[in-house]
């Protein structure tokens, strides 16, 4: 990465990321890359950004990222804690949730995504997690913001299985399905930036990062990728960002080193 | 108020629906290995993320059946055990009905209503309904809207961690609450392992969730009951242990020496 500022392509797609959300935002935050960049837009230009985690910490405003969804220090730090039929009920469907932060094993040209199974589902070469929150958070938040390091595996051409909704299969059921939020609206990597054609709805490259050029971003992408007319370059991370970034990652890593010494207790009491 | 071992060999019988509840926070272990320990079998384990606990129910042979909505170690990766059922059929194959979050949050609160079924906005263009029969729609009589709708659950006993129990037997929880009173209520009978017996509840945190003793088949005094995962207000998390899970689990035979050593 040329400039001042040498840092990794994982910080660039964070900072990038971080950048996307705003003040006024109300994000429903997953774990890993999207509470990385949530936190890290919180604590530079968005302060009074309001995270909420599916856990039901509502308006957290956790001091090290979380392990876990539900981790004490997000009850610590929020503004009120609810239940999990509570925040999926009143918040998520009730319409009250602006951006959702979404990532997966896969994902294709018009952001759907695919978090279950690799391979058939009745007999999976690899059984990943599954849904979880995606698949509801995917069409109630109003829009959707996608986080994930761009490889060939991960960006296909066709999903082995559709966990959440993006476009749809060709970029057009959203609406056929009655569906009035807007859907993916930005997808970060760490190569570049993307947004949907507003005709076709396929992810195309609106800026490389740093040093990134367009035969590596293609090399990585496993549909026929196109640019848009006017592709600039993402502006590399300030100091500031960097520093709260890495200053926010060394914090979490001695938080999460220490542990308590407990190993399961035989719990005949 | 009954032992552990009472409460489990009284209320879990084979082929029973269980669910073990607690999001991230209060997930009852201590229970979960007295289950393993009394060998009962042929269940069908139900949990919105099967956590750790499932995947060591799950390699000890107590499931039959999983009913669950998120099947990863939460910031750290894959459940080799859950994986290893699913995959490989090992110990034995493991039938799956898979769910999202919203879907089984729903599901327990229509659980504890007495509603046949949760109905709620979800699903739409996902390949989930595809894969389990259980995904339906119902048509809204007053709108036309398609909306979702799966089975309620009812749980033939859930089992939950919590801080504190009173002497009467009434029951604290705090911090995180998650799913745990609508899980309590959906169940023919609901054990409830607790840090603490005290004489009367002091100040609580503005998200407690009290159940009444009345709603309780069962409350069994089980300090650290929910470790490696935490409970507000007595210990942390101990995310080492989590994150070495790895180590323990992706092999069967240290997984079985782990088993062994630690729960049996």
């Amino acid at each position: 990465m040329t400039g001042a500022l040498a840092c990794t392509a994982a910080e660039m797609m964070t900072v990038a990321a971080a950048r996307a959300l705003t003040d006024d935002d109300v994000c429903f935050v997953g774990i890993g890359l999207p509470s990385a960049a949530c936190n890290l837009a919180r604590l530079t230009h968005a302060p009074r950004l309001r995270l909420i985690y599916e856990s039901g910490t509502v308006e957290t405003r956790p001091d090290v990222l979380p392990l876990s969804i539900g981790d004490g220090e997000l009850h610590d730090t929020a503004l009120t804690t609810v239940s999990v039929p509570e925040i999926f009920g009143y918040w998520l469907q009730g319409g009250r949730i602006g951006v959702g932060f979404l990532g997966g094993a896969q994902v294709d040209r018009f952001g759907n995504l695919n978090s279950t199974v690799i391979g058939p589902y009745g007999s999976p070469s690899v059984r990943l997690p599954g849904g979880g929150g995606a698949p509801e958070i995917a069409t109630g938040c109003g829009r959707i913001y996608i986080i994930m390091p761009h490889t060939r595996r991960a960006f296909v051409e066709r999903l082995d299985f559709v966990t959440s909704l993006g476009h749809g299969p060709t970029g057009r059921e959203r609406r056929a399905l009655g569906i009035a939020t807007e859907g993916p609206a930005l997808l970060v990597t760490d190569l570049c930036m993307m947004k949907p054609d507003p005709d076709t709805k396929a992810f195309e490259v609106v800026s490389l990062h740093p040093g990134v050029t367009r035969e590596t971003v293609r090399e990585q992408t496993g549909w026929a990728l196109r640019f848009a007319s006017q592709v600039g370059e993402t502006p590399p991370p300030t100091s500031v960002e960097l520093d709260t970034l890495r200053d926010l990652q060394a914090r979490t890593a001695r938080a999460h080193g220490a542990s308590t010494g407990a190993v399961p207790v035989r719990g005949r009491a | 108020m009954l032992r552990l071992d009472e409460a489990i060999a009284r209320f879990v019988t084979p082929g029973n629906r269980v669910a073990l509840e607690g999001f991230t926070h209060l997930i009852p272990f201590a229970a979960g290995h007295e289950i393993i320990r009394q060998r009962i079998a042929g269940l069908t384990l139900i949990r919105m993320t099967p956590d750790l606990l499932y995947d060591q129910m799950i390699g000890a042979g107590c499931a039959n059946r999983l009913v669950f909505s998120w099947g990863g170690n939460p910031g750290v990766g894959a459940l080799p055990r859950f994986r290893d059922a699913v995959e490989h059929g090992w110990p034995h194959p493991l039938e799956i009905e898979e769910h999202s979050h919203a879907a089984m949050a729903h599901a327990y609160a229509a659980g504890a209503a007495g509603l046949p079924c949760a109905i709620f906005r979800g699903y739409l263009g996902s390949d989930l309904p595809r894969v389990n029969p259980n995904i339906r729609t119902v048509t809204c009589p007053f709108t036309g809207e398609t909306l979702a709708s799966v089975p309620a659950i009812r749980p033939d006993v859930t089992i939950i961690h919590a801080q504190q129990a009173d002497r009467d037997g009434n029951v604290l929880i705090d911090g995180i609450v998650g799913v745990q009173k609508e899980a309590a209520l959906a169940a023919s009978h609901a054990i409830v392992t607790v840090e603490e017996i005290v004489d009367r509840f002091q100040a609580y945190g503005r998200s407690a969730v009290i159940l009444p003793s009345w709603t309780i088949a069962a409350v069994v005094h089980a300090p650290g009951g929910a470790r490696p995962s935490y409970a507000h207000g007595y210990y942390g998390r101990d995310n080492a242990f989590y994150a070495g899970w790895d180590a323990i689990a992706k092999d069967r035979d240290t997984f079985r020496a782990w088993l062994q050593e630690h729960v049996q």
